[in-house]
């Protein structure tokens, strides 16, 4: 286990201080989204995901499928996007989402050096399980980059302690069987993972898909060590902009330092 | 039996054909796929499975499919012409074959439930058959550019009990068919198999489909012997996934004959693409210079696709077939051509494969062609119509 990932290192440092982790999601490329994610670093966010939009997104739902499509429209393009990554000067590290062949395209190496020299912390690949992932990891790793790696309830237990060892920074536990999108209740999925992950592993473990107001995030961090936030802020930022996500983040972090 | 092609033998481990395939899902796929996996390999070797499968071939979806000579085409061309029937398939095309093994195989496991994917609605309505045939709850994503273009299957597919669901994101066609089609996996995938049509998406789905769609070569190798005493000197079928090329080249590719894949102008994922990963696979993908997905663009939804099966890029990789291009335009008129000269209407996908022969004819002279008529081409008489006016 390399002890010196930077991202895992901060994530550990602050969950061993009893801060439960909060990691809003904004698609990358929507009109005003650099508003966005300086709202969330302001508000409370432990990491920002910062989503890559991509033509085929498999593992998105609506709202995420809608705000990829609006970004794509506007012309958005990796290259736009980390370019402006540049000018964010926001003090919380910054982590990518893309989908595979937005890192295959380029080449492993040179995407890698790309995400780097804009100033991100890591990526999180949905659609690179851990069979295929060895030639990206090697290349991130190399770049100083933490692959995040998600762990599906689908998992039998004897590919949880593969997937985490696998995992720099945090590990992703997929909170329910489906795609991201917000939910009326929290999925017993996302505890019952957690607790499974948590028996096996000490990198942070952080809920992510299916985990959609304040209330489930207190509810996931019972077990979990963090939540991601995603359709529920994206949602936000299209109809209220950056003030809608500094607002919502705003509670979430409140909720989730008095739930502890 | 024909022995076992080399060249199209059982991919990696990996689910590679060469540099090609693989296992690109999100972790919640995983454990499905190499459930599959080890399921079809069980079910393959098991005489048990493989006399069941071979029996519903035969018995419900009237196989063995013929040969048909074209005589008129073949002396207007200068060619001799043979056509491997797959139209005359029950439900009207080759997609039958991979259906009925996959829900065989999908009850074997206990799956109560199937998702499919369709473009131009045959793979949709053979699912929707295949499903009733064995009750299994059924439901069909399609493009809702495809479902205004195929309005007849749609309806055959409602009609055989299944639930038909138009998909309105991205191209609003087969791509985004597919992806809607993944999407209830990841999250029925406890009770649900996912039916892919075509020999695309992640391991094992590229070997299995082109397991079960083998019957059409070898039965195309035993009857070319038996009609012209050789193999053809070239072998045809169009090419969007690939599932029928796949099958017919499966009986030749160890043979002296030239194997032709035909992609549209508008969706050559091998002519006009690059390697990329997407639906499961690293194959050819037609993408722009970010990675993005480009549309396709076909008068043939069947082949509205800018994917192409891992194993077509392998046997272009390695030149073992040549994956040319006709444009629309031909392709309306080959439809035109087999219909009057032969009595046959072929399906838009088809007069695909008849399109490059016409157009290659002169440098072919005297030589023997088979093509796959991998499907019927009722479906697309109201387009037609209307293309026609």
């Amino acid at each position: 286990m390399p002890g010196l990932d930077r991202l895992e290192t901060r994530l550990r440092a602050s969950r061993d201080a009893g801060r439960k982790l909060l990691v809003p999601y904004l698609t990358g490329g929507l009109p005003g989204w650099t508003d966005g994610v300086r709202a969330a670093a302001a508000n409370g966010a432990d990491v920002i995901e910062i989503g890559l939009p991509f033509s085929d997104p498999v593992m998105d739902g609506p709202v995420i499928q809608e705000a990829s499509q609006r970004a794509l429209d506007a012309g958005a393009t990796p290259v736009t996007i980390l370019e402006e990554v540049r000018s964010l000067d926001v003090d919380v590290p910054l982590v990518v989402m893309c989908y595979y062949n937005t890192i295959h395209h380029p080449g492993h190496q040179r995407f890698a050096a790309m995400l780097a020299s804009a100033g991100i912390w890591g990526a999180i690949v949905p659609d690179l399980p851990l069979e295929e992932s060895g030639p990206w990891c090697a290349a991130a790793d190399d770049a100083g980059l933490s692959t995040i790696m998600l762990a599906a309830p689908t998992a039998p237990d004897d590919r949880l302690p593969l997937v985490c060892a696998r995992a720099r920074g945090f590990v992703y536990s997929v909170g329910l069987l489906g795609v991201t999108g917000e939910r009326t209740s929290l999925a017993a999925t996302a505890t019952a993972l957690a607790r499974r992950l948590k028996a096996v592993t000490d990198v942070p473990v952080i809920v992510g898909v299916g985990v959609s107001n304040a209330e489930q995030a207190v509810e996931a961090c019972r077990v979990a060590d963090g939540v991601v936030q995603g359709a529920s802020v994206v949602r936000r930022f299209m109809a209220d902009g950056a003030d809608g996500v500094g607002e919502y983040v705003a509670e979430v972090r409140q909720a989730l330092d008095r739930g502890i | 039996m024909n022995p076992t092609p080399s060249i199209m033998s059982q991919p990696s481990s990996s689910g590679r054909f060469g540099e090609f395939g693989g296992r690109f899902v999100p972790e919640t796929l995983v454990p499905a796929c190499q459930e599959l996996e080890a399921a079809f390999t069980e079910a393959w070797a098991d005489p048990i499975f493989r006399t069941e499968l071979d029996s519903i071939l035969k018995e419900y979806a009237g196989r063995p499919s013929i040969l048909t000579e074209c005589h008129q085409l073949g002396a207007r061309l200068g060619i001799r012409l043979l056509l491997k029937r797959e139209d005359l398939n029950h439900t009207g095309s080759h997609k039958i074959n991979n259906v009925l093994g996959q829900t065989l195989l999908a009850k074997r496991m206990g799956k109560k439930r199937i998702v499919a994917e369709t473009g131009a609605g045959q793979h949709g309505v053979a699912s929707a058959t295949a499903a009733a045939l064995m009750g299994l709850e059924c439901k069909v994503y399609m493009g809702a550019v495809d479902v205004e273009r195929q309005a007849l299957n749609v309806f055959r597919m409602k009609l055989l009990g299944a639930d038909v669901e138009a998909v309105h994101s991205g191209s609003r066609t087969l791509k985004d068919a597919v992806n809607e089609a993944m999407r209830d996996w990841v999250a029925s995938v406890e009770s649900t198999h996912y039916c892919l049509g075509s020999v695309m998406g992640p391991h094992p789905y590229p070997w299995m489909v082109r397991e079960f769609h083998r019957v059409i070569g070898n039965e195309a190798y035993a009857q070319c012997q038996e009609r012209i005493g050789d193999v053809p000197d070239v072998v045809v079928a169009c090419v969007g996934g690939g599932s029928n090329a796949i099958g017919i080249f499966s009986g030749f590719v160890d043979t002296r004959a030239r194997l032709i894949g035909v992609e549209p102008a508008g969706g050559a994922a091998v002519g006009r693409g690059q390697p990329g990963v997407v639906h499961g696979m690293r194959s050819y993908l037609m993408q722009d210079e970010y990675g993005q997905v480009l549309e396709a663009h076909s008068v043939s939804a069947g082949l509205d696709y800018p994917g192409v099966g891992p194993e077509h890029s392998y046997l272009a990789s390695i030149g073992r077939a040549e994956y040319p291009t006709v444009t629309d335009a031909e392709v309306i008129e080959a439809f035109q051509l087999m219909a009057r000269t032969e009595g046959i209407i072929p399906a838009l996908e088809c007069a695909h494969a008849v399109a490059w022969i016409s157009r290659e004819a002169p440098k072919m002279q005297g030589q023997t062609i088979l093509m796959n008529l991998s499907g019927r081409g009722d479906k697309d008489v109201g387009q037609m119509m209307e293309i026609l006016g």
